[in-house]
C-alpha cells in the first residue's frame, strides 16, 4: 500500500516536471510534450492504494478524470500508461485518449472525463458478475463534487435494488474546481448519500491509508459475499490547482496550507515506524518506487508517436463497408467490411 | 469589416480592442444592469469567473445571488434555467464544455427548445445557453467537440457562433434579449485566454455601447471573386489566413461568416456563391450530417446552376483524438483550407 502511495506520489511529481516543459514563460497549454489538460491527484493516494489493494484483476475500476493514483494502485501498466499521457503510439489507447482516458482491459479498468459517467459502467461491470455468477466486484471511484450528479444517485438505486456487487469510492477533496463542497452540497458527509438508497455509507477522515483499508474490506468483502453495494467517502486532500495551471485565485493560502498539512504518505510512513518499519525498508520502498517511475517515462519518451492517418483507426471495432466520411484525402481502414 | 448594425450611433470610432470574453462579459455585464431578471448560473462561474473567462468579473459587481456557482448537475441546473425562463425571467445557463451537454440533455431539446412548440406558442423560453465548444489543444474526445450541427439539427433553439470580439457583443446582446432560448456558443481558442493563446483576428475594436447584431445575418469578413468559402467561429480566422495565401497565387477568396446557424442566412451564402460560382464549407465540427452539408444543400436547391465547384472541409467522422499529430490530422487547419479552395478553383 505503501509503496502504491509512493509510486503515485512520485509519478506525478515528475508529469508535473515533464508537463510543464515547454509551457513556459507564458503558460500555454496546447505546448510541450504533455499537451492538453492533466489533473494531478497528489494528495488522494490513501483512496486508490487504500481500495485497490483489496482488488483482482478480474475485477472492474472505473476512475474519474484525476486517475493515475487509482491506475497505479489497480496494477494499470505504468510504461504504456505514461506512453498514452505523453501521446505515444503504444500507449494504453493508442494515444487517442490522454490521461483523462485510459483503458486497461488486462485489469479491468477505465476512466472518463465525464463527472460520475463512470458510476454507470460500473453497475454495469456489477451486472455482468451477478449474471454469470462470478465473484468478481466493481468499483467506482468519483469526487465530493460528482455526489449531485444523477448518474451517481440513479448508479445507486440501481445497484441497491439489483443487490449488485459494487462499492462507490467517493474521494472528498473539498474541491469540485472552485467550488468549495459547502457551496453546493447540503450534507457534510458524503457517504449519507447511502441512507438514501438503503445502503450501508461509511466515511474515512483524515487522509488514513490504513482506515481506508479497512472500511474497503469490509465494503468490497461485502459486495464479493453477494451481500450488495455500499457506499464508501475518503478524506483526502488536493494539494494543488483543480489542473495544471489553475492559478487558484477562489482559493485562500490557509485552506493550500492546510492540505500541505495534512499528507496521507507521511501519515502512513508515521504509522509504518510505530510499527517497527526501518528507514531502511522505507527508503528502499520510496527508490524502488522512483526507479519504477523513471524508467517508465524514460521508456514512454523514446516511443514513436502515432502516424497522422492512424486518427481514422478504431472508431469501429468492425468498420462497416461503407464508411459515412468520405474525405478524399482521409486514410481508411483498407480492411473496412472485409472482416 | 463589413459590420451590420442596428444602431447608427454604434458605428462612431472606438480605439478599444478587446479579447472575445471581455467583450462577452461587457454585453452580460450591461443587460445585467439594465434587467434585474437577468442571472447567470454555471460551474465555476463565480469565484473562478468561468474556466473560459466567460464570467470574469461580473461576482464583484452582482453578488453570488445573479452570478451564481451550481453544484455539479447539469440536469438540475439546465432545467432550473428553463424553469425561471418559463416563469418570466432570463437566465443565462453555462455549460461549461458542450461536451457535457449529454448530462443534460432532455433538458435542452425536450423542454428549452420544445416548450414553446408544445405549448402551442403559449410558453416562452427566454435564456441563454452559453456553451464552449473546440479543439486545438490536445484534450481528447470528451472536452473538444464543436457540436454545431447537433444543436442546429434540433428544432426550437436558435444558435450562434461569434468569431470576433465585436461579433461576440452584440450577438451577447441579442441573444439576452431574444425571448427564444439562445444556444451561445463560443469556442476556446478564441476567447484571448492566457493559457490558451488566441490567433490574431478575434480582438477587435468594440464600441462602449450596447448594440446588437440580428440573428440571421452572416458577415462577409473578407470579399473576394473566384471562390467563396463559409465558416464560423475559430475556421473564420484559419479561411481569412488561407485566403491571405492564396491572394499571392492570384485566387481571391471570399469569406463569408455564418454567425448564426439558426437562423441561418442562406441568402448572403447565395449571393457570394452566385458571384464566385465556387464554394468550400469548413467546419470543425464532424462531417457527416452536419453544417457542411447543410450549407451545401441550401445553395444546391436554390442555386444549383450557379455551382461550379463544391468542396468540403471538415472533422471527418472520428471521435478527436489526443495525441497532436492526430489532432492536426482531424481538425482543419489553414492548408486544408487552401487546398479546398485551390480544388474548387480547378488548380491541381
Amino acid at each position: 500500500m505503501y509503496e502504491a502511495m509512493v509510486t503515485a506520489r512520485h509519478y506525478e511529481e515528475r508529469l508535473q516536471e515533464e508537463y510543464l516543459e515547454g509551457k513556459q514563460p507564458a503558460f500555454d497549454i496546447s505546448a510541450g510534450p504533455i499537451p492538453g489538460e492533466l489533473h494531478l491527484a497528489a494528495g488522494h493516494e490513501a483512496s486508490g492504494a487504500g481500495v485497490c489493494q483489496h482488488l483482482r484483476d478480474d475485477d472492474t475500476v472505473t476512475a474519474p478524470h484525476r486517475p493515475h493514483h487509482i491506475a497505479v494502485a489497480k496494477g494499470v501498466d505504468l510504461k504504456r500508461m505514461t506512453a498514452e499521457i505523453f501521446g505515444r503510439e503504444t500507449g494504453l489507447s493508442k494515444g487517442k485518449g490522454g490521461h483523462m482516458h485510459l483503458f486497461d482491459p488486462d485489469v479491468n479498468f477505465a476512466c472518463s472525463g465525464i463527472i460520475a459517467e463512470g458510476c454507470p459502467p460500473a453497475v454495469g461491470a456489477g451486472l455482468a458478475a451477478k449474471k454469470r455468477n462470478t465473484d468478481s466486484v466493481a468499483v467506482a471511484f468519483l469526487g465530493e463534487g460528482a455526489i449531485d450528479q444523477g448518474a451517481f444517485l440513479e448508479s445507486l438505486n440501481m445497484a441497491a435494488v439489483q443487490d449488485l456487487p459494487v462499492v462507490f469510492v467517493v474521494e472528498d477533496n473539498d474541491w469540485a474546481i472552485s467550488m468549495p463542497k459547502e457551496r453546493v452540497t447540503d450534507v457534510e458527509n458524503g457517504a449519507q448519500r447511502a441512507g438514501g438508497f438503503d445502503l450501508p455509507g461509511t466515511r474515512v477522515d483524515a487522509d488514513d491509508a490504513v482506515a481506508v483499508y479497512e472500511a474497503a474490506r469490509e465494503a468490497i468483502g461485502r459486495a464479493r459475499d453477494r451481500n450488495g453495494p455500499s457506499l464508501l467517502e475518503v478524506q483526502v486532500h488536493r494539494r494543488m490547482g483543480h489542473f495544471m495551471g489553475d492559478p487558484q485565485a477562489y482559493r485562500s493560502d490557509e485552506d493550500e496550507e492546510a492540505a500541505q498539512q495534512r499528507d496521507s504518505i507521511d501519515r502512513l510512513e508515521a504509522d509504518l515506524r510505530a510499527h517497527g518499519v526501518d528507514n531502511e525498508t522505507v527508503a528502499s520502498l520510496r527508490s524502488s518506487a522512483q526507479e519504477r517511475v523513471e524508467e517508465a517515462i524514460e521508456w514512454a519518451k523514446e516511443q514513436p508517436e502515432p502516424e497522422p492517418a492512424d486518427a481514422h483507426e478504431d472508431v469501429f471495432t468492425n468498420p462497416p463497408s461503407g464508411v459515412t466520411d468520405s474525405e478524399p484525402n482521409a486514410a481508411k481502414t483498407e480492411t473496412g467490411g472485409d472482416d | 469589416m463589413a459590420q451590420q448594425e442596428t444602431d447608427p450611433e454604434t458605428e462612431r470610432q472606438t480605439d478599444r480592442s478587446l479579447t472575445m470574453s471581455r467583450a462577452m462579459v461587457e454585453a452580460i455585464a450591461h443587460e445585467m444592469r439594465e434587467d434585474e431578471e437577468v442571472f447567470y448560473m454555471g460551474e465555476d462561474v463565480a469565484d473562478y469567473g468561468g474556466i473560459f473567462d466567460s464570467t470574469e468579473g461580473l461576482l464583484e459587481e452582482f453578488g453570488c445571488d445573479r452570478i451564481m456557482d451550481v453544484p455539479i448537475s447539469e440536469t438540475a441546473y439546465l432545467g432550473a434555467a428553463v424553469g425561471a425562463a418559463q416563469a418570466g425571467m432570463r437566465p443565462i445557463a453555462e455549460l461549461m464544455f458542450v461536451d457535457f451537454f449529454g448530462v443534460g440533455m432532455d433538458q435542452i431539446y425536450n423542454q428549452m427548445a420544445k416548450n414553446t412548440y408544445m405549448s402551442g406558442g403559449s410558453v416562452s423560453v427566454p435564456m441563454v445557453l452559453t456553451a464552449a465548444v473546440g479543439g486545438t489543444y490536445n484534450d481528447a474526445a470528451q472536452h473538444s467537440q464543436t457540436l454545431y450541427g447537433t444543436f442546429a439539427h434540433l428544432p426550437g433553439m436558435k444558435v450562434v457562433v461569434p468569431s470576433t470580439a465585436y461579433d461576440a457583443k452584440g450577438l451577447m446582446h441579442n441573444a439576452i434579449r431574444d425571448n427564444d432560448p439562445v444556444v451561445y456558443m463560443f469556442h476556446k481558442r478564441l476567447m484571448g485566454i492566457g493559457w490558451l493563446p488566441a490567433p490574431d483576428g478575434p480582438k477587435t475594436p468594440v464600441p462602449e455601447d450596447d448594440y446588437t447584431i440580428p440573428f440571421g445575418s452572416a458577415d462577409v469578413k473578407r470579399e473576394g471573386a473566384d471562390v467563396t468559402v463559409v465558416t464560423l467561429g475559430l475556421h473564420v480566422h484559419r479561411a481569412l489566413e488561407a485566403a491571405d495565401d492564396l491572394a499571392d497565387d492570384g485566387i481571391d477568396a471570399e469569406v463569408v461568416d455564418l454567425r448564426t446557424l439558426v437562423p441561418l442566412d442562406t441568402e448572403t451564402v447565395r449571393e457570394s456563391v452566385a458571384k464566385t460560382g465556387r464554394l468550400v464549407v469548413v467546419d470543425e465540427d464532424y462531417r457527416s450530417f452536419g453544417v457542411t452539408g447543410e450549407i451545401v444543400a441550401r445553395v444546391a436547391e436554390d442555386g444549383l446552376a450557379d455551382l461550379e465547384a463544391v468542396e468540403r472541409v471538415a472533422v471527418p467522422d472520428v471521435p478527436l483524438p489526443y495525441a497532436r499529430p492526430m489532432e492536426n490530422e482531424v481538425v482543419p487547419d489553414a492548408e486544408d483550407i487552401t487546398s479546398a479552395v485551390r480544388a474548387a478553383h480547378g488548380d491541381e
